[in-house]
């Protein structure tokens, strides 16, 4: 009991009214993020309309393995993420330890995929705005949908970094035994945070690298 | 006043708690970071009243011959940028919302009391950026950035304004989950949904627009200054771009935020004119939702700004009839008020003043709205002064208005002073005259046809231009002397009672000003949202009543 007496901030009156707080305040932080991302989306959804066929063939230029791969990875890293939650509320200290360390390897596994990509559009002239070299006939709107394909992944690889340094933060405190299964809201919302991120990349995963496979 | 000299300041208070620059700078006290806003928004606010004044000596003489076309540019760009966002948007929200939400709802804090002074600092970064690209030769594309002008043609420091922007953007949202977690789970027991004060709920409305607006903002700027850096094609039709979905994305936040000035307002004018109507704000439960009706028809108009930028005739239609749809909620809040003041028990004060004015000064800013929002009239008026007269209709004579309104009726909270009212109600009165002589002239101009953003204009309009100018000196006396008397007050005003008007509001029932944790004990309501029945109030008025009945 004393133990969660320190950990309630002075202003509020108990702890449900706390957690409740923080709760709400990452939904609300998670709704901003949407409407952020929603900027991209709706440029990307403009110019995909207006140039289908350019942003098809585009796409081929993306390597279908390693962006599946990124995908299962960080599926991967939303189970061990969950694992991480239920046994911070079991208190569990270890096994929550485990998979945080889990979370965070499978995350650092999808940024050096997603670097190696990256490598590949600089070897092979497609990064917009640095060495863009296309198909006359198509370039703009192919050098739109690398810029999108930058902007969009780009972003979403800021928002694992930033993801990758909260976790860290949350495994300190874990290993220092901070989570009890009275208190364990900061491993739920960066939680929330994480698999709100693998969502976004569930978008883009189809619209970047599927958009021409049907055929 | 005799019981004035019997008063004396609280012992311990918020603004005693302590004294050395850390003391604000590392604050989490809301009431301490709602005065490091006052005091960074009001820099600004003479910043961009600076590029005002230059503007208005300009357009004395038909020539322009003060400055330049180009300098005229930069002028207009930067008065725009620095009062819409760095003035209007944060200021009744970051100020006074900062200070009051807490105690309306018997909190002791925000619900994130770091975050809020994060909020500060991100603001204050923002605005280094900004103030940098106007030392550095300022920014000629307008407050609307719009392209292919800011991506390519403008020589001027776009990048460095589009991210102090995409930074503020940043305070702007922080402030408004803040808002929504404090009023969601930080009530005081007794303090439901609907006894909420109407300043609370517009302040939530508000915070929404904040929280789904201002992220389109940044990435949109975001693109822009990628998109200038790089050369990439988002808005360059060059390249494949669409310049249209530029505006599209701007307008989606940009119209909104008009919203996010006028609703806080709204929010003050609810609380100043039932105190001095002494009487409960008519029809409370449609004031407050028509708040959302505001916010959420808002999101859905932008378009109305595209009128003659291709889009379709059916989108433009579209647009039309959502935006006189805003008029109706807007209306239903005008006509509460008026219903608040029917058979009131009314006193001038100065805060009424200025809710009165607002409630004038709305109502034609809203109404030329409509002339704006039907689709043959505005081809007609685009782009000309009678859409710089509207808005500042709404901003200045509403928002502006508003601010300063529920600064002199919260200041005795605040400072725990009294500001001198002859001299309050004097510059009020000279506000409203410069107002109207600066802003109503430009509503012919315009309607002649004299187009926005030029900085020479045919001689026959030079009549209306002086006069606008002459009313533009005496809204700058309007301005000066309530922070000249507001800093006087600090030191000399007399001390005012924990409860000067008196109000019903829970911030009332503290001492003025308040402790650093608001209240001695946490308050349970009782009662509710405004009523001028209940004993205490009841006690007060007739003291008062007494005082003015000794006093003849």
């Amino acid at each position: 009991m004393s133990e969660s007496e320190s950990i309630l901030r002075g202003h509020f009156r108990d702890m449900p009214q706390q957690r409740d707080a923080s709760s709400l305040g990452m939904w609300v932080f998670l709704a901003t993020e949407v409407m952020f991302f929603g900027g991209l989306f709706l440029t990307y959804t403009v110019n995909r309309a207006a140039y289908p066929a350019i942003f098809a063939q585009a796409s081929r230029q993306l390597d279908v393995t390693l962006g599946a791969t990124n995908t299962a990875v960080l599926i991967c890293s939303s189970m061990t993420m969950a694992m991480a939650v239920y046994f911070s509320q079991k208190g569990k200290r270890t096994a929550l330890v485990i998979s945080l360390l889990l979370t965070m390897g499978l995350g650092l596994v999808f940024l050096t995929i997603k670097g190696m990509e990256y490598a590949e559009k600089f070897r092979h002239h497609l990064v917009p705005g640095y060495n863009f070299q296309y198909a006359p006939a198509s370039a703009g709107p192919a050098q739109l949908y690398f810029s999108l394909y930058f902007g969009l992944t780009g972003l979403h690889a800021l928002h694992m970094i930033i993801g990758l340094g909260i976790l860290t933060a949350v495994l300190i405190e874990a290993l220092r035994g901070r989570y009890t299964p009275e208190y364990s809201t900061p491993v739920e919302l960066s939680g929330l945070y994480w698999h709100f991120v693998d969502i976004i990349w569930i978008y883009l995963f189809p619209l970047l690298y599927l958009i021409d496979l049907h055929r | 006043m005799s019981t004035a000299q019997t008063l004396t300041l609280p012992r311990k208070n918020y603004l005693n708690e302590g004294y050395g620059l850390k003391s604000w700078l590392l604050t989490t006290d809301h009431k301490r970071i709602a005065l490091l806003y006052l005091v960074s928004i009001t820099f600004f606010f003479f910043i961009g009243g600076f590029f005002a004044v230059l503007i208005r000596l300009n357009l004395l003489n038909p020539a322009g011959t003060l400055v330049s076309a180009e300098t005229y540019n930069r002028l207009f760009t930067m008065h725009g940028i620095t009062m819409v966002f760095f003035f209007l948007i944060p200021s009744i929200p970051a100020v006074l919302g900062n200070f009051l939400i807490p105690m309306m709802i018997g909190a002791k804090d925000l619900a994130f009391p770091r975050l809020n002074l994060l909020s500060w600092y991100i603001f204050v970064l923002g605005g280094l950026f900004t103030l940098y690209s106007q030392l550095a030769g300022g920014v000629d594309t307008g407050w609307t950035f719009y392209t292919p002008l800011s991506t390519i043609y403008s020589d001027s420091h776009v990048v460095a304004a589009a991210l102090g922007i995409f930074i503020t953007g940043f305070s702007s949202i922080l402030t408004g989950l803040n808002f929504i977690v404090t009023i969601h789970t930080m009530r005081a027991p007794g303090m439901t949904w609907f006894r909420l004060p109407i300043f609370v709920w517009t302040h939530y409305a508000t915070s929404i627009i904040f929280i789904l607006g201002t992220p389109v903002i940044a990435v949109t700027l975001g693109m822009v200054a990628l998109e200038r850096v790089f050369h990439l094609g988002f808005f360059n039709p060059a390249l494949g771009g669409d310049p249209v979905l530029f505006q599209h994305l701007f307008w989606f936040y940009s119209h909104p935020a008009v919203y996010i000035m006028i609703l806080p307002g709204m929010g003050v004018v609810s609380e100043i004119i039932p105190t001095f109507a002494r009487k409960r704000i008519f029809g409370y439960s449609f004031v407050a939702a028509a708040s959302f009706g505001i916010a959420v028809i808002g999101f859905l108009v932008w378009g109305h700004h595209l009128f003659v930028s291709s889009q379709s005739a059916y989108a433009a239609m579209t647009f039309s009839f959502l935006s006189y749809l805003v008029a109706i909620p807007s209306a239903v809040k005008v006509f509460n008020w008026m219903g608040t003041l029917y058979k009131g028990s009314i006193s001038y004060d100065t805060p009424m003043l200025y809710a009165l004015g607002f409630i004038g000064l709305f109502v034609i800013g809203g109404l030329t709205g409509l002339f704006l929002a039907s689709l043959g009239l505005d081809v007609h008026v685009h782009d000309t002064y009678f859409v710089i007269a509207h808005f500042h209709y709404i901003m200045v004579g509403g928002a502006v208005m508003a601010y300063l309104g529920g600064l002199h009726f919260w200041w005795p909270k605040i400072s725990g002073r009294l500001y001198p009212e002859g001299l309050a109600k004097f510059a009020a009165l000279v506000l409203f005259i410069g107002f109207n002589l600066t802003f109503f002239p430009q509503f012919v101009l315009g309607y002649m046809g004299m187009p926005r953003r030029y900085h020479s204009y045919p001689p026959e309009f030079q009549i209306l231009n002086v006069m606008s100018t002459a009313g533009a000196s005496i809204l700058a006396v309007g301005y000066l002397l309530p922070m000249a008397y507001f800093i006087w007050s600090m030191r000399y005003g007399p001390i005012a009672a924990s409860n000067p008007w008196p109000a019903t509001g829970l911030e009332w029932q503290t001492s003025s000003p308040p402790p650093p944790e608001n209240f001695e004990e946490t308050p349970v309501v009782t009662w509710e949202a405004y009523d001028f029945n209940r004993p205490d109030i009841k006690a007060l008025l007739a003291a008062q009543a007494a005082a003015a009945s000794s006093q003849d």
